[in-house]
């Protein structure tokens, strides 16, 4: 239990003041002894150290930051959590299964044929199956550490290195991560069928640091898909995703969060859009109690393209929280984004997004959306959109919204015979209904469904935040 | 029957219908007419329920069984139905989908609903691209009173009230709108109370009886003959003209208001 969250009657500045008294003590779990233990090549070891070291140096964030606001960063006790031994030190192995994690198993099924499947569990063990078809076209599935590239590969996208507004859990979470799952797709290659990767996290207190590479060569075109899901352990978890989609390539790129309602995410997911490349991607955040996703989306190349989508339901204690950066620094390149959320209970749910049109990328299109429906009072929602534009000839527009079921609506589908509970559904179920329409996996848009379905029609809770 | 007895209500404070009386009996066409602000839309959505409006006494009854008081499903349940005069969009859920939580929710078959609905939508003259759209978003005047008319067929109710289902329709679509309606009469013996402003609606849909509304009161009641006179004389007769009718949401418009329900 976080120190914000302990009971003592104290008002709430005194409780924020003591939830902040343990981030200027030096972790203890999270050392450079720890990060040092860590398995892999000379190189990925040095990598660890030096982003510990920028991690000390920064320190952990605090919700006075703007790119804190709202969020529950103050309530976050690192030091309480330690990170996840790796396989071959003590306890069992094991990665999950469709059998094993119904969740997984779901999208599983629906999606059917798969390029290759990657199971990842909560020691950091991987599985990897690869259609023979599509190793033989020079398709990497696998461990990145493996990868004779990996070095390039690793930090390409989520900067480090002290990048200018790089995010620390980014180096925390390349500092104590053992290894990251690398697909690396070959020039002119196109795979049918999606790249499935499944994580599995477990362990009371233990933290995760999942991370992913996606490469595209010119030309390439493949779908990934990520599903993340937990034990209803207290785990913290800091997915770390980078997306390199080359010249001329086409990426569609999807993550499914079903974590454990007591689980913490702190997560990146970073882009990089070559020359009339494409790139489209759905964030569907429907677990955690805290789970928050970075989202920066870079257009380097004319002509780039990148679909932003999110969906996002949260209830009981639940937080989803996103921010968005949507960059163009070339001409001609095009942003599209449409984050939807809902929350009920006393969920909350944040959305502050950033488009920034640098000097240069003359003919730009960014659009921003975020529309936000708030199903019960307790429950609500944050929308925060902003334009940072330093060039004339561009077409940007953001937009965003947070109400409540219509009424007019509801009484709508009430005069035809349908009791409110059941309108109220259909008409979450609509409210998502474009964007799940514009799933890059189709197949997937059945499943989410039916999750948002499920979370609608839950009975409100009794009180307690127990599931 | 659907009978309605010293019917009084208002909205915030204030009282539009001053004790309505009016019986219905099954397979019964009846015309409500009267100028605007006279409380016609008013006795639509108070029969049916609709949130914000404020019932000061009397009784609506369905074969003696009291609604008042029940939340709106219930009496859709109950055997009312209610074609709005302004269909409200509902993004992203299906015309079927509704009919088929719909029925179920009164213990019908849900697999039985979409044949029902090819079979209205062929009897209405509804395209099957129209079908395939979010409830009433993107379709004209026409195709939303069409629309009703046909959820009415799809859910066979015993009694109807239709709100002005002949406002933004053209004589094709009221003409089909006003034959399924008369047809529904005999097929499952629906009772209709249908409230219009113009006659031409009686036209088409001849009436068994016309009660002519003014001021919140029914002032007087007789055969289709008198949809003629109306149209002659206008309601000045009856001491009224034309005022505002208040309403508990936005006033509504032809250009819609509820397109985006957060806009």
């Amino acid at each position: 239990m976080s120190a914000a969250a302990a009971p003592g009657g104290a008002g709430g500045a005194t409780v924020a003041t003591e939830a902040l008294a343990h981030r200027r003590k030096p972790l203890s779990n999270f050392t450079s002894d720890v990060a040092g233990a860590l398995p892999g090549p000379d190189w990925l070891r040095r990598r660890r150290l030096g982003a510990l070291e920028r991690f000390q140096a920064a320190g952990l964030p605090s919700e006075s930051e703007e790119i804190w606001r709202y969020s529950r960063i103050d309530n976050l006790d690192l030091d309480r959590f330690a990170p996840a031994t790796p396989r071959g030190a003590d306890g069992p192995s094991g990665v999950p299964s469709g059998a094993a994690d119904s969740h997984l198993g779901e999208v599983m099924e629906a999606l059917g044929d798969r390029s290759a499947l990657v199971l990842v569990g909560p020691d950091g063990s991987v599985e990897a199956d690869v259609a023979r078809t599509v190793a033989s076209q020079g398709v990497t599935v696998g461990l990145l550490s493996e990868h004779p590239e990996g070095a390039e590969l690793l930090g390409a996208i989520a900067g480090g290195a002290g990048a200018k507004g790089a995010d620390v859990f980014v180096d925390l979470a390349t500092a104590f991560a053992s290894d990251a799952v690398v697909v690396d797709v070959p020039a002119g290659v196109s795979l049918e069928a999606p790249v499935l990767v499944g994580h599995w996290y477990a362990g009371a207190a233990v933290a995760h640091f999942p991370r992913t590479v996606v490469r595209l060569g010119p030309g390439a075109r493949a779908s990934v898909v990520e599903h993340l899901s937990s034990s209803q352990d207290d785990v913290l978890c800091c997915p770390v995703v980078e997306l390199d989609v080359g010249d001329g390539a086409a990426l569609d790129y999807t993550s499914i969060q079903r974590l454990g309602s007591r689980a913490w995410q702190l997560g990146y997911q970073g882009s990089r859009v070559g020359r009339d490349a494409s790139l489209r991607s759905l964030a569907a955040a429907l677990g955690g109690y805290y789970a928050r996703l970075r989202t920066d989306s870079h257009l380097v190349a004319a002509g780039g393209s990148a679909q932003l989508m999110a969906l996002y339901f949260g209830d009981h204690q639940q937080m989803h929280d996103f921010r968005t950066l949507q960059e163009h620094a070339a001409p001609k390149t095009t942003s599209d984004l449409l984050f939807k959320g809902a929350a009920r209970d006393e969920a909350r749910g944040v959305y502050s997004g950033l488009i920034r049109v640098r000097k240069g990328a003359a003919g730009t299109n960014a659009f921003q959306t975020n529309r936000n429906l708030v199903l019960s009072e307790g429950a609500h929602a944050e929308s925060v959109p902003n334009l940072e534009i330093e060039e004339n000839d561009v077409r940007c527009s953001h937009a965003s919204a947070v109400g409540p079921v219509d009424e007019d609506q509801r009484y709508y589908l009430e005069s035809r015979g349908i009791p409110p509970e059941v309108a109220d559904r259909l008409i979450v179920l609509g409210f998502f209904d474009d964007l799940l329409a514009r799933s890059p996996v189709p197949a997937l848009r059945q499943p989410l469904r039916r999750v948002v379905a499920e979370k609608a029609s839950a009975p409100a809770p009794s009180g307690g935040n127990d599931r | 029957m659907l009978a309605i007895r010293d019917l009084a209500a208002g909205i915030t404070g204030r009282r539009i219908l001053n004790g309505i009386n009016l019986e219905v009996g099954s397979g019964e066409v009846h015309a409500v007419m009267g100028p605007n602000g006279s409380g016609k839309s008013t006795l639509a959505h108070v029969v049916m329920g609709r949130p914000g409006y404020e019932v000061l006494g009397g009784s609506v009854t369905i074969d003696g069984v009291e609604l008042l008081g029940e939340p709106t499903w219930r009496r859709a349940q109950a055997g009312l139905f209610l074609a709005l005069q302004y269909p409200i969009e509902v993004p992203g859920v299906s015309l079927e989908e509704a009919m088929e939580e719909a029925v179920a929710a009164g213990g019908g078959e849900r697999r039985s609903v979409p044949a029902a609905v090819t079979r209205e939508a062929t009897r209405i003259g509804l395209d099957e691209r129209i079908l395939a759209r979010a409830l009433n978003v993107d379709l004209s005047g026409g195709e939303k009173k069409r629309n009703e008319t046909l959820q009415l067929g799809v859910l066979r109710p015993k009694f109807a009230l239709l709100d002005e289902i002949d406002s933004g329709l053209d004589v094709d679509a009221l003409r089909a709108v006003a034959r399924r309606v008369e047809e529904a009469t005999e097929e499952f013996g629906l009772g209709v109370l249908a409230i219009t402003h113009y006659s031409r609606l009686l036209r088409e849909l001849r009436p068994d009886v016309i009660h002519v509304l003014s001021q919140g009161r029914i002032v007087d009641s007789g055969g289709p003959e008198m949809a003629e006179e109306l149209e002659r004389t206008g309601y000045a007769a009856y001491g009224t003209t034309d005022g505002q009718e208040p309403s508990p949401g936005p006033a509504p418009a032809e250009a819609d208001p509820f397109a985006d329900p957060l806009a």
